[in-house]
Order: structure tokens, then C-alpha cells, then sequence
């Protein structure tokens, strides 16, 4: 690792005005950035901690809404959201391992956009609003590929505010190894409709299934998908896993999230 | 009932109590006034020619105190190896030169290529960054059989080929084999892999080199299994340091699985470096740096066929095994696929005839060598999953096919047909006690409760043989060994009674600190606790061989008996004479010495001070003090065998594998530590089911490693194992060690594979998926549903 400056503001707008140096990166619970740094494939001069500014951490409802700050950490989604929305606290609870989850955290892992993280898939799925210092963005346009968002250059998330479901639940199948979504999929079903995302599957990173939505939102049942299949194209193949593989588990885990959702 | 810490008795491990408090020495606690650091430049590619090294700019870095290339080495030789195999004509195999670091090539990824050493090791890793090298690249040889073809590029330019050796055993078998399976009424094959593993011990190598100029003594610091055989080769083969100014400190090590058994580059970088700079010179291996430099295991490509005459009696097998080398060859690696496989190939069963062809291929990958099983867990898997496929061609039960062909308990002593003889084992009684601990009457309710719930249930059985504490000496010297296979012991006595024990035998998680003060406390009678293992320095220890292929109890445990033998011999004619009686007369038990029949007695401190104040001694006919070493080669191998059971649930729709029970039946012979022992077999199985299930190391087509960390190496994790039963109630005790001990270590790493693959074919046969007649491991959910689905 190489030798980096340390900030630690307690606004929002203290951070904003240090990530204007191009030299600065933001951190919050450093799950890939440290690593990345320790590898010397990452070296900011400038490290700008967002785990200080009280207004970005805790989660809250707001009316038929739950709204985390982006620093609230895996562990504490867990724990503060099982009461509200269940199936975002089950799936803050099964990423990585306990030193992941108390450290890592909701907006650290939407800016990464890993295409096997888990997060997405529960944004994605429920139609979240992504909010940042300088606007809010829908989730149908943040995601826009693999390590690929629609935030700006020094653009930071400050809080997600998620439409609670009436009914949801995360099916996640493990890669062995890493335990990142080898596949997992993200059903809720609200009274508009049913909306599905799946990550880990495909190369252009989290995706709503389209066909399986339409299906679902004219009967909330796993049989009602049995017959569906995705296609392979475009889906992610290496050592754990072809494309048919994924393909295939798309829907199967899909139909595992909705015989769950509650 | 076993004495209270005595042979027998599950004592709690006494170096737990510094492991668990963090007060264990590693080698990277170990920090000398004035160390410096170094930090390796290595190949990022496969095969290359380096036309290039500049390090002007790295010299000039801050902190800098020399960068080190292979022109710095350039008088000290290749790191050697240990064990020469002759090929099918009566030829050595071929040995190319294994430099400190790399000389006009590189061929793997992870080959040093040159060396920084720095006041800190951040400034020698940032003045590597600044190294120019220029490589021109060559075609990577990754595959076996490309590697062997025609024209092949060779990753050793003044060798002939590729090829190590072509190794046929037992060469005279062969004619009869084949002439076995012309006139077979059945022929059973099967084209395996075994995967090719990463040892991922929780301490990464480390090596701290020191040098004394008053002296003109090296010391070095190193995460070995066997500082002797460390000290030997690196001292007479690399570095030309005589013995007696070299010292090797092996101190606490945090796992080895056979990995830091290998004498490795860095170390005689360490101590050279060290005498070069006369300052103390660190290596601490990260994990990335352990995945491109720690020896791999297993990589063998095999074909392999039973014949069985119409009865089903096992008539013949016949083996042809291409077998990874890696780059360069290993301290051990060539005896791997020869003698400690192909002696195995046998497994428990009657089978007269069998030959066994290896042939051992360089390749651009990391050096192959043993890890925990090393060559056994290839020949059990061989054989097992093939006698698995052959009930099944047969339409036999398995369990009984095996029955019908195991070796009797009338047979022992058995000579197999691939040399070696097994001394005991009653392997019908392992098979009942596994069956019966597995409820296997119980299985179909079982499988019909899981396919209710839509998932497949099977069962997986294994049997297994394992030869450990290879020996005798003049026997593997003969075999191509280039060191001999003994264990030493030194018992110093203390004046006042308590007992230090230096042992040639390496701990490294085995427990050998309590397992060893057991033996000599129930063969004296005093209490354990004052007793003290000493072992790991070779300025204080006797010659020893270390550890490994699960000898210590058996040849190092052995040496002591020996050892301890010699004491209390002594110790009673310093008794007799106190007791005014004649040697003969005096017997020792539970550390008093009495003459026979009368109530005349001495207690062992009694004598102990006798003999360092010899003031009432009969010094015209004894020496004072009391002191004994003995070293102890075995006769043979011992044979430790188990019969395993695995009963597994398959998703069928996602084909993932859950292990639902696990049942270990082991014969061991007798047992010291029956806690340490189940905790032995704990840690194979984990390793064997991760062999199985998770774990693979593989190469893309340049050589790049693909899984090179723990985000793509899947090791097992506590969620995956649910528990296991294990049992060592059968017991045929070794005839040719004083303890009657064979060795526990690599039996669960051994046993399990074969015995999970079992199970996931029976689970997908029985539920009709009989087109599925192997999967390859590890058996990942991928895998599995690509086979059902095929």
C-alpha cells in the first residue's frame, strides 16, 4: 500500500469540496478499496472517509419508504431493517462474513456496482431511489453496466430510499469460494406489479427479467415462471460456472425468491 | 484405564494454551536487530526469455541496500532434489537446474526474478516496481499431453523433452497384465483427474536469515517441517556451509500439509543475503505470494482399468498416470507418483497382477510435490471410484464386491504385487463398524425422506490403505532416496528428576508436545508435566527427518521409546546400586524403582540425583549423568486402513451437494492420544471433502493462474462440514513398532474424496440418472447439473 492522506469531514459538503481534488477517492467501509490499495492496483493521495457525517448513516422509515444512509453498514441493515422490510435485512445479512458486514456498507457497494454484489439486485428489485449531494436517481437509470454507474466525478450517495414491498425475499446462490452471487435474484411485489433483478449472472452486471415480471404480475407463483428460461447470451461464464449455468439459474433462483417472499 | 496423562488418555494439548493465548513464536515473530527485508520481483508470465535486468534505477531508490539477480548466485548451485526415480529402461530420470532466481528464463508465473532488499520491506517492494526486465515470451507448456507431443516447446532448453521420467512398476508385471485382460470376462475403465490443490496452510512461508561474523555462523529462521533436511541441503547442495556453522530454527509453525517441507528459493536467498549485507534478512510471504511460490499437490491425469474374471474376483489392474511436475522438480516431487503410489495401488484388495505406468511432465506451473496424503490419496481414488463403477457395470452391491476381494485377516502379513508387505489389518471390521455407525439399514427411509423434498440422497463408500513412515533407510536409498528415513531422540534427565525430550520429529499443529511427554510419562511413571518436548533447532537436536507421510508417532514416537528404553536401563543399575542389588532385580513402575520382592525402593529422583551428584555411584563401572540418544529406522512401512462413508443430499435442480453425515471407521493400531487422533482425522476429511467439493487450482492457457486468491480458491469453511463420526474402536496393532502405532495425519485427506464421489454417482444412479458415470472434482454445483443435464 502506498502512503495516502487521511480526511475525515462531517458534512456532506465538507466532503464534496475535498473530492473536488481529482487525487481524492471517497471511503466508507473500504471492503474493496483497501484491498485494491494493498494489492498496489489502487492509490489515491487522498482517502475522504464518509463514516463522520451523522446525516448519511442509520436507517429510517418514511411513510410506505425505508431510507438507509450510505454509510450504514451490512450489520446494521440487518438489524434495523428486519422489522420494516425483512427481505433487505435477510440479504444485508448474508453478505460476505461478520468482519464484511460490519464494515461494509450500502453505498459503498452501489459506487463499486460489482456485478456479483448483492445490493444491486435489492435496489434494482425494488425500484429504489438513489439519492447523492447533488440529486436523486431511479434505479432504473443508475445501473449502467459492470463498475459502471451514473454517478458523477465526485458525486457521492448520501441515502437509499427503498419502496417497502408487500411481499419480497432475495434468493442468493453462493460461488463457492467467494461467496459473492454466483446468481441471486431479487423478487417484490408491489401493487403496481411484481419487479425482478438478478445479479451475478450476467456480464453487463445487475438486470431486471422482464419476461418473469410479466408473469409474475398477473399471478404471484413460483409455477407461473416453470416454463420460462433465460437465455445465455451475455451471461457471465468462468471457473464456477458456465452461461447456460447462470442462465439457468436465473430461474430457478427466481422461483426460489418468490415461493420466500412474504 | 489409562494413566492420567499417560498412553491412552485424551490429554488436552499443552501448546494450545500459548497457540489460543497469542503467545506462539512463529517464524514472523522473530525480528533481529537490524533486519532488513526483501522483497521478490516475479514473473508475470509463464515462459520467457529474459534478455534484460536493469537495476540502476532500483539501487537508487531510498532505503535501498542491494538488489540481488542470478549473477549474484552465480557460485552457489541449484536448489536439489531429494529423490532420483530410474525410468521403464533402467535410466535417471531427467533434472534440470533449479536456480535461486531465474537464470535466461522464467517458467511459471511466480518465478523470482530478482531481489530487493531494503531497510523496510514497503522500500523494497516500491524499488521492485522500478526493476526494468525485458522478457522476450515463449509458447506456454501448461497441458500434460501437449507438453509430450512432438515438437512440444520444452521448458527446460538443455533437457530432451518435457518428460521427467516414464516410470513402469512392476516393469516385469507388464506382459502378464496385459495377458490378464485378454482373458478377463470383465473389463472395468475409468479416465479420472485428480485435482490439482493449493497446501493454503493458515501461516504463510516466512524465512529470516542471520549471520554472525564473529563466529562465521548462519542462522536461519523458517517455516519448515524439517530444519535438519533444510540444514543438510541447503548447507552441502546450495550454499556450501558446512554443517557445524549452519543452524536452522524451525519454531512454532502454523500448518504445513507438506508444503514447508520443500527447501525453498527464498530461504538460502535469506541466509545468503544475510552474510552478503551482514544484516539480518526478512522474507514473509503473502498469501498472493504463497499461491505462485508454496509447492502445489495431486494434478495427476489418469486411466485406469480393473480386469475380473467371472466370478468378480479382481484378476488385474492396469494404470497409465501423467503427472504434473511443475517447472522445476521439487525437493520430493518425484517419488510422489512413483513410490508412494504406485506402492499403494494395491489398495485392500487381492489383486495378483498389477502394473502401473507414470510419466512425470514439465510443465510452466508452479513445482508440484506431496501434500497431506501425497500419492496415496491418487491411488485410493483411483482405485476406489473404479471398484465403485465396476459394482455398478456389474450390478453388484458395491459393499460387496469389496468383501468378496478384500485382503482376510488370516492373509497378514500380505505381500502385494507392487512390493511392498502390509504387516496387519482386518478390513471386514472396519467395513462393519462404518456400516453399522452410518445406520445404513436406515439409508432408504433416508432417501425416500429427501425425495419427498425433491432432493437426491446417496451413499459413498470407501476403503482405504495408506503407507506411512516410509522406511527402512538402505530400502528407499535403493528406491532413488538421496537422505535417509530414521527419527532420532535425545532424553536429558535433570538432576532433579524432570525429563527434557529432544526430538527430531516437527510439530506443526500435530500436537506432538503432549502426544510425546505421554509416552515417556507412562513409560516411567512420572508425571507429564514434567516433561518438556524440545524440538525445531538444530543446534540442540540430533540429526532428525522431520514430518511428514504421518510418521512422527510411528518412527519419531518410536525413537523415543527407544531413547527412553536406554534411561531407565541405566537408571536401574544407578538403583541397584543404591539398593545394594543386582539390576536384574530392580523394577521401575510408576517412578519408583523396588528391588523385586522385598520393600527396598528408590524413587526416580532419588536416582536422577545420584547420577549428577554421584557422591554414593559406582563410577568404576557407570558413567555419571543421565542422557541417551537413539535414532530408529523402521523395518517397513505401517498400514493404517479405514472404511468411509459419506451420505450425501443432491439438489438436482441446482446440483449442489450437501453432506449430511460423514462416518470415519479408521484402524490405526494403538493410540496415545485418542482426542488428538479424532482431531487428525477431523482436519483430513476437511481437506479431503475440499478436494472433493470445492477446492481447484487452475491455469489458463498462458499459464496464468486463474484461481489465485481466496475470492476463486474455494477452501472449506465450517458451514460446509456439518460434523463427523469417527471412530477407531478396530484396532490390529503395528508388529514392527514398539507402540504397535501407524500414523493418523493424512488418513481422513486420503479416504474422503473417493468416498464423496461415491456418493453423489450413487445419489443421481439411484435416482436414474445412470448415464452419469463420473464427474470430475472438485464436484461443484456446476459441474454436477452440467453432468445431469449432459
Amino acid at each position: 500500500m502506498h502512503n495516502f492522506e487521511f480526511v475525515k469531514p462531517s458534512t456532506v459538503a465538507d466532503a464534496v469540496a475535498v473530492l473536488a481534488n481529482a487525487e481524492a477517492q471517497p471511503f466508507a467501509g473500504g471492503q474493496t478499496l483497501i484491498p485494491s490499495m494493498k494489492a498496489r492496483l489502487n492509490a489515491p493521495e487522498i482517502l475522504v472517509s464518509l463514516t463522520g457525517i451523522a446525516e448519511m448513516n442509520g436507517v429510517r422509515r418514511d411513510g410506505g419508504a425505508l431510507v438507509v444512509g450510505a454509510t450504514t453498514t451490512h450489520a446494521a441493515v440487518a438489524r434495523d431493517a428486519a422489522s420494516h422490510f425483512p427481505a433487505l435485512a435477510a440479504l444485508a445479512g448474508q453478505i460476505g462474513d461478520p468482519a464484511v458486514r460490519t464494515r461494509g456498507t450500502l453505498g459503498g457497494s452501489l459506487a463499486n456496482n460489482d456485478p456479483s454484489a448483492c445490493y444491486p439486485a435489492a435496489v434494482l428489485g425494488t425500484g429504489a431511489t438513489i439519492v447523492t449531494n447533488a440529486r436523486e436517481i431511479a434505479a432504473d437509470d443508475y445501473f449502467q453496466g459492470m463498475f459502471t454507474t451514473a454517478l458523477d466525478e465526485g458525486e457521492i450517495i448520501t441515502s437509499v430510499r427503498f419502496p417497502i414491498p408487500e411481499k419480497a425475499a432475495y434468493a442468493k446462490f453462493l460461488q463457492p469460494a467467494s461467496r459473492f452471487a454466483l446468481t441471486g435474484v431479487f423478487v417484490a411485489k408491489y401493487a403496481s406489479g411484481v419487479r425482478v433483478a438478478v445479479t451475478g449472472a450476467s456480464e453487463g452486471g445487475v438486470f431486471r427479467w422482464a419476461e418473469a415480471e410479466a408473469a409474475l404480475s398477473s399471478g404471484f407463483d413460483a409455477d407461473s415462471i416453470g416454463r420460462l428460461s433465460h437465455p445465455s447470451d451475455g451471461m457471465i461464464a468462468d471457473l464456477h460456472g458456465t452461461a447456460e449455468y447462470r442462465a439457468h439459474l436465473v430461474r430457478v433462483m427466481t422461483q426460489r425468491a418468490v415461493r420466500a417472499a412474504h | 484405564m489409562p494413566k492420567d496423562d499417560g498412553i491412552g488418555a485424551s490429554t488436552k494439548r499443552r501448546e494450545d494454551v500459548r497457540f489460543l493465548t497469542g503467545n506462539g513464536k512463529y517464524t514472523d515473530d522473530i525480528n533481529l536487530r537490524g533486519q532488513a527485508h526483501v522483497h521478490f520481483l516475479r514473473s508475470d508470465v509463464a515462459h520467457g526469455r529474459i534478455t534484460s535486468i536493469d537495476t540502476a534505477a532500483a539501487e537508487a531508490m531510498p532505503g535501498v541496500l542491494k538488489v540481488f539477480t542470478s549473477a549474484d548466485f552465480a557460485s552457489a548451485g541449484g536448489l536439489p532434489c531429494g529423490w532420483q526415480v530410474t525410468d521403464r529402461f533402467g535410466q535417471p530420470m531427467q533434472e534440470p537446474k533449479h536456480p535461486i532466481l531465474a537464470e535466461g528464463k522464467v517458467r511459471h508465473v511466480g518465478d523470482p526474478i530478482a531481489a530487493v532488499v531494503a531497510e523496510t520491506h514497503e522500500q523494497a517492494r516500491d524499488a521492485a516496481e522500478a526493476i526494468e526486465v525485458d522478457i522476450e515470451e515463449l509458447e506456454p507448456v501448461i497441458d500434460m499431453q501437449a507438453a509430450l507431443a512432438d515438437g512440444a516447446t520444452k521448458v527446460h532448453d538443455d533437457l530432451s523433452s518435457n518428460l521427467c521420467y516414464d516410470w513402469g512398476f512392476v516393469e516385469e508385471n507388464k506382459e502378464a497384465v496385459n495377458a490378464a485382460f485378454e482373458s478377463a470376462a470383465h473389463v472395468v475403465s475409468l479416465d479420472l483427474t485428480n485435482n490439482r490443490l493449493v497446501a493454503n496452510p493458515m501461516e504463510p512461508r516466512v524465512a529470516v536469515g542471520d549471520y554472525d561474523p564473529w563466529g562465521d555462523m548462519h542462522t536461519l529462521y523458517t517455516t519448515s517441517q524439517n530444519p535438519h533436511v533444510i540444514r543438510l541441503l541447503m548447507g552441502a547442495f546450495v550454499l556450501s556451509i558446512p554443517e557445524h556453522k549452519l543452524r536452522v530454527v524451525a519454531p512454532d509453525v502454523g500448518g504445513g500439509f507438506g508444503s514447508k517441507i520443500y527447501h525453498y528459493a527464498e530461504e538460502a536467498f535469506c541466509t545468503y543475503a544475510a552474510k552478503v549485507l551482514k544484516r539480518p534478512v526478512k522474507w514473509t510471504s503473502s498469501r498472493s505470494e504463497a499461491f505462485i511460490s508454496d509447492a502445489h499437490g495431486r494434478d495427476h491425469k489418469t486411466r485406469i482399468e480393473l480386469a475380473l474374471d467371472a466370478d468378480h474376483n479382481f484378476m488385474a489392474i492396469r494404470t497409465e498416470t501423467y503427472a504434473n511436475m511443475g517447472a522445476y522438480l521439487s525437493t520430493f516431487a518425484p517419488s510422489i507418483p512413483t513410490w508412494l503410489h504406485g506402492t499403494l495401488m494395491a489398495g485392500n484388495y487381492k489383486t495378483p497382477l498389477i502394473y502401473v505406468n507414470v510419466k512425470a511432465v514439465f510443465t510452466n506451473t508452479v513445482p508440484v510435490d506431496a501434500y497431506r496424503g501425497a500419492g496415496r490419496p491418487e491411488a485410493t481414488f483411483q482405485i476406489e471410484r473404479l471398484v465403485d463403477k465396476a459394482a455398478r457395470e456389474l450390478g453388484v452391491d458395491p459393499i460387496e464386491l469389496r468383501r468378496k476381494n478384500f485382503i482376510k485377516p488370516e492373509d497378514f502379513p500380505y505381500q502385494t504385487p507392487v512390493a511392498v508387505v502390509y504387516d496387519t489389518g482386518n478390513y471386514h471390521a472396519t467395513m462393519d463398524k462404518m456400516l453399522e455407525l452410518a445406520d445404513y439399514a436406515g439409508f432408504e427411509a433416508r432417501r425416500a425422506e429427501s425425495a419427498s423434498k425433491g432432493k437426491l440422497r446417496g451413499f459413498g463408500i470407501a476403503h482405504y490403505i495408506e503407507a506411512c513412515g516410509i522406511a527402512p533407510s538402505n530400502l528407499v536409498g535403493q528406491l532413488g532416496a538421496r537422505a535417509g528415513l530414521y527419527e532420532s531422540a535425545s532424553i536429558r534427565v535433570n538432576a532433579t528428576g524432570s525429563i527434557s525430550v529432544y526430538t527430531g520429529s516437527h510439530s506443526h499443529g500435530q500436537g506432538h508436545e503432549t502426544t510425546f511427554a505421554q509416552v515417556v510419562a507412562d513409560m516411567i511413571g512420572v508425571d507429564a508435566s514434567s516433561i518438556e518436548i524440545h524440538h525445531g533447532d538444530t543446534s540442540n537436536t540430533p540429526m532428525g527427518m522431520g514430518t511428514y507421510g504421518s510418521r512422527s508417532l510411528a518412527v519419531g514416537g518410536s525413537a523415543i521409546v527407544k531413547a527412553t528404553n536406554k534411561v531407565i536401563d541405566k537408571a536401574k543399575k544407578i538403583a541397584a546400586h543404591l539398593l545394594e542389588a543386582a539390576p536384574e532385580d530392580i523394577e521401575l513402575k510408576d517412578g519408583k524403582f523396588s528391588v523385586v520382592g522385598t520393600d527396598k525402593s528408590v524413587d526416580w529422583s532419588g536416582v536422577t540425583l545420584a547420577a549428577y551428584v554421584p557422591h554414593n555411584y559406582p563410577l568404576e563401572e557407570l558413567e555419571p549423568g543421565l542422557e541417551e540418544t537413539a535414532f530408529y529406522d523402521p523395518s517397513n512401512f505401517t498400514y493404517p486402513s479405514g472404511a468411509y462413508g459419506c451420505e450425501i443430499e443432491l439438489d438436482p435442480e441446482t446440483g449442489k451437494i450437501d453432506i449430511l453425515r460423514f462416518i470415519a471407521a479408521d484402524d490405526f493400531g494403538n493410540i496415545v492420544n485418542p482426542m488428538i487422533v479424532e482431531g487428525q482425522v477431523h482436519g483430513g476429511l476437511a481437506q479431503g471433502i475440499g478436494q472433493a467439493l470445492l477446492e481447484n487450482c487452475v491455469y489458463d492457457d498462458q499459464g496464468q493462474l486463474l484461481s489465485g486468491s481466496f475470492m476463486d480458491y474455494a477452501m472449506p469453511r465450517a458451514d460446509d462440514l456439518r460434523g463427523f463420526t469417527v471412530d477407531h474402536s478396530c484396532v490390529t496393532p503395528c508388529t514392527h513398532n514398539p507402540l504397535g502405532v501407524k500414523g493418523c495425519g493424512e488418513a481422513g485427506a486420503i479416504g474422503s474424496p473417493p468416498a464423496v464421489v461415491n456418493a453423489a454417482i450413487d445419489a443421481l444412479h439411484r435416482a436414474g440418472h445412470t448415464h452419469v458415470t463420473h464427474i470430475d472434482m472438485p464436484l461443484t454445483p456446476a459441474r454436477v447439473w452440467a453432468a445431469i443435464n449432459s
